[in-house]
């Protein structure tokens, strides 16, 4: 018993967090150094071979998942959970207790006090609506050592520190479940080209969507100095070759279904190019992928198409050159700039033409199914803040005829925290109450 | 007048409100104390107009967004929230020698920003990732903090200072105008809760912003993992503070630790080390 007691008091001590915080904060320096997730003989050459053996046996390579640093928050979490459980009872009965309870002779050496005199016709309703009526609640007690009204608030903020230490275990359930339950991967899909599998970041293993996912259309827009101000893809979501949603992503803007989130990553070029003929008479529209100086053949029309030239500024294609026959009509061939449409009237093919560069979207697929639960516990972490630092649990007691004097009021507070705060607010408290009795 | 000229005079303003505050503490003459928060409050209005300016001439350009965006903007910031802080605990502390120490952060920083030059001053369009309101909050959160921790390493070297010379403390001496001991140690306390509160936020808004850019909420970065580690170091502060007592010196010195280690994060990560946030690194 004594032994169990004695490594209770071990994981209850602030001690043991002192010195697991200090380690974490050590040791998590050494990852920022030796940069992460490179192959062993990445290691060996930089750092020669005894040195990645050693890196090796102590998983550097993965130090933040490696079985020291989990074990380190693991012990972290004992600690944590140990130590509430271990204080946190205390810190509930002074939430609950009544406070009318206590002895005038205790509420006498609060760290406020003051004395009215003289108040024989006082009474004790009065002073109890008072108190309600500001805020307080009150909670009363005769005794034979006088009639005691005690009032508090904000008894709940001494959890704020409890909430605080929930929230990183809060957290730390959230990454868990993540890490089991969900997965990060990523996906190159060509615009108009559909996949239903994308590929583990850690593994390279494919993994099953559950649904299908189509590439539409790819495009970057540019700032006028040439930076890349956006990235759009339109991305469609199938599910039995059913459309079931259609949106654009960007940066910052994702696509969710289905619990899966796919974020616009990257993304690469193609020498293909995409060509849309549509029929100004009907608005049909038909898309070729055309590689290129290569012909593509629309069969059910007999036409010959393709690209047999193209003009890029850096790596961007800005102009391109068509080439289009039909059946035996002399080939034509016109200049196109990229993002605008060439009208039948202007290229004399009967069809307006746009084309564009082909280009696969680069797609980071993640599903976290713990993200919520790290969500709650920030949120838990900034509240228990907030209650831990800037809120107090503020008591007043009254005693109304202390240690049978007659005619007197005892008026005393305590606060636990922001004295300066109470000082202040207890002056003009005691002011109120003499208003009041008046 | 644009807003580089405004920035680039305040810079002067602050080196010159240094120099009021220095005054101050060495001369002990409180008429200069008035004079000194005046000038401060106006340098402080001339670079507020200098970054509103700054954010209506990105406008201008056709890329509009707040000027919190890269290495220069965010030193700029950073100078500003030094200032309206350190104007804030004169105001409640009523004691005007901690601008003597918190006052040469503030020029620094801009100094830095103005003449260094790795740093680009221009207005740049920004990158997709960077198109983000998170981003705006994850800095205005961290930098917040970084400027509370900052105040509070002025402080604690004056701390250190004045319980190195006590001999020095009789009257007439230079480090008997301080504050006492005890009022400074209860000023760098809370100046660091403070600071811990919003660096708490600005690591977790900025842990939305990835996550809402890249799926991923934490990545362990060399820049992620330094503002865990500096969070460490002020989470134990404050536990050795309240749980163990500890006070003056042990923790004027944690002030000042905890400071280098912003430092590290904000500055030493970029340079020093290779990191994803290339934010800030230009
Ligand atoms: C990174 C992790 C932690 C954070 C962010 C954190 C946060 C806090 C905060 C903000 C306070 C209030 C301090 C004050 O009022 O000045 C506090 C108090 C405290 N913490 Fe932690 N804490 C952490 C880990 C731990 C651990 C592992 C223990 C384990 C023993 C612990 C034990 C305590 C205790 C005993 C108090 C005083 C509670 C009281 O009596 O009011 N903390 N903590």
């Amino acid at each position: 018993m004594k032994d169990n007691k004695q490594i209770w008091n071990f994981f209850a001590s602030v001690k043991l967090a002192l010195f697991t915080l200090c380690t974490l904060a050590l040791t998590s320096i050494i990852g920022t150094i030796i940069p992460q997730h490179e192959s062993y003989s990445f290691y060996v050459k930089r750092y020669g071979e005894g040195m990645a053996n050693f890196f090796r046996i102590l998983d550097i390579p993965d130090m933040y998942g490696s079985w020291w640093f989990l074990t380190l928050l693991g012990l972290l979490s004992a600690n944590l959970i140990v130590c509430s459980i271990d204080r946190f009872p205390a810190v509930w009965k002074q939430i609950v207790a009544d406070q009318s309870l206590l002895s005038v002779a205790r509420i006498e050496k609060m760290p406020f006090t003051h004395t009215l005199d003289g108040l024989n016709s006082a009474n004790s309703g009065q002073l109890e609506s008072y108190l309600q009526k500001d805020g307080w609640k009150t909670q009363k007690n005769e005794s034979g050592q006088g009639l005691i009204i005690a009032g508090q608030k904000g008894g709940w903020t001494r959890t704020g520190v409890y909430i605080v230490h929930a929230s990183i275990l809060i957290i730390f359930a959230g990454a868990i479940v993540g890490h089991f339950l969900g997965f990060k991967g990523s996906v190159m899909i060509p615009e108009t080209k559909q996949t239903a599998k994308v590929y583990s970041s850690e593994t390279q293993a494919p993994i099953d969507l559950g649904f299908e996912v189509r590439c539409d259309h790819f495009d970057i827009e540019f700032y006028d100095n040439g930076m890349v101000k956006e990235y759009t893809s339109r991305l469609t979501v199938l599910e039995d070759d059913k459309e079931v949603l259609v949106k654009d992503i960007e940066v910052n803007s994702p696509l969710k279904y289905k619990g899966i989130t796919l974020y616009q990553a990257s993304y690469e070029g193609y020498r293909d190019f995409i060509i849309t003929l549509k029929d100004p008479a009907t608005g049909a529209e038909k898309a070729f992928v055309a590689p290129f100086q290569q012909q593509v053949k629309w069969a059910e029309k007999d036409i010959l198409l393709g690209v047999v030239n193209a003009e890029a500024l850096r790596d961007r294609v800005v102009r391109m050159k068509v080439w289009f026959k039909a059946g035996d009509n002399a080939p034509a061939t016109f200049w196109l700039e990229a993002q605008t449409e060439s009208a039948s009237a202007d290229n004399g093919t009967g069809y307006n033409f746009s084309v564009k560069q082909m280009y696969a979207t680069g797609l980071q697929v993640a599903k976290d199914p713990g993200v919520w639960l790290v969500y709650l516990g920030c949120f838990m972490m900034m509240t228990g803040l907030y209650f831990a630092f800037f809120m107090s649990h503020r008591r007043v007691w009254l005693v109304l005829n202390p240690d049978g004097k007659k005619g007197s009021l005892l008026i005393a507070g305590s606060t636990n925290k922001n004295k300066i705060g109470f000082e202040k607010f207890f002056s003009e408290f005691t002011g109120e109450i003499t208003e009041t009795l008046q | 007048m644009d807003s580089s000229q405004l920035l680039g005079i305040t810079t002067f303003t602050y080196l010159f409100s240094t120099l009021l505050y220095v005054g101050i503490f060495v001369f002990k003459t409180e008429k200069l104390g008035i004079a000194a928060t005046v000038f401060t409050a106006l340098a402080l209005l001339i670079q507020t107009a200098g970054l509103a300016l700054r954010w209506v001439e990105s406008y201008q350009m056709g890329i509009g967004h707040a000027p919190l965006t890269n290495m220069y903007e965010s030193v700029v910031f950073f100078a500003w929230t030094i200032v309206v802080l350190y104007l804030a605990i004169e105001w409640k502390f009523k004691t005007r020698v901690i601008g003597t120490f918190a006052l040469p952060f503030a020029f620094l920083a801009m100094a830095y920003a103005s003449f260094s030059t790795d740093i680009n001053k221009a207005i740049t369009p920004l990158v997709p990732a960077l198109q983000s309101n998170w981003l705006i909050a994850h800095v205005v959160t961290c930098f917040i903090g970084y400027a509370a921790f900052a105040v509070a390493a002025g402080l604690g070297i004056m701390y250190l200072l004045k319980n190195r010379f006590p001999q020095e403390t009789g009257n007439g001496s230079l480090l008997n105008t301080l504050p006492s001991l005890k009022v400074i140690d209860d000023i760098i306390h809370k100046t660091m809760v403070f600071g811990f509160i919003w660096l708490s936020a600005g690591i977790i808004t900025g842990a939305i912003w990835a996550n809402s850019a890249w799926g991923t909420y934490w990545s362990w970065d060399p820049k992620e993992t330094w503002s865990l580690i500096t969070w460490f170091l002020y989470a134990i502060t404050l536990h050795a503070r309240y749980t163990r007592g500890w006070g003056g010196t042990r923790i004027a010195w944690l002030a000042v630790f905890g400071f280098i280690s912003v430092i590290f994060t904000y500055y030493g990560v970029n340079f020093l080390l290779s990191g994803l946030h290339s934010y800030g690194s230009n």
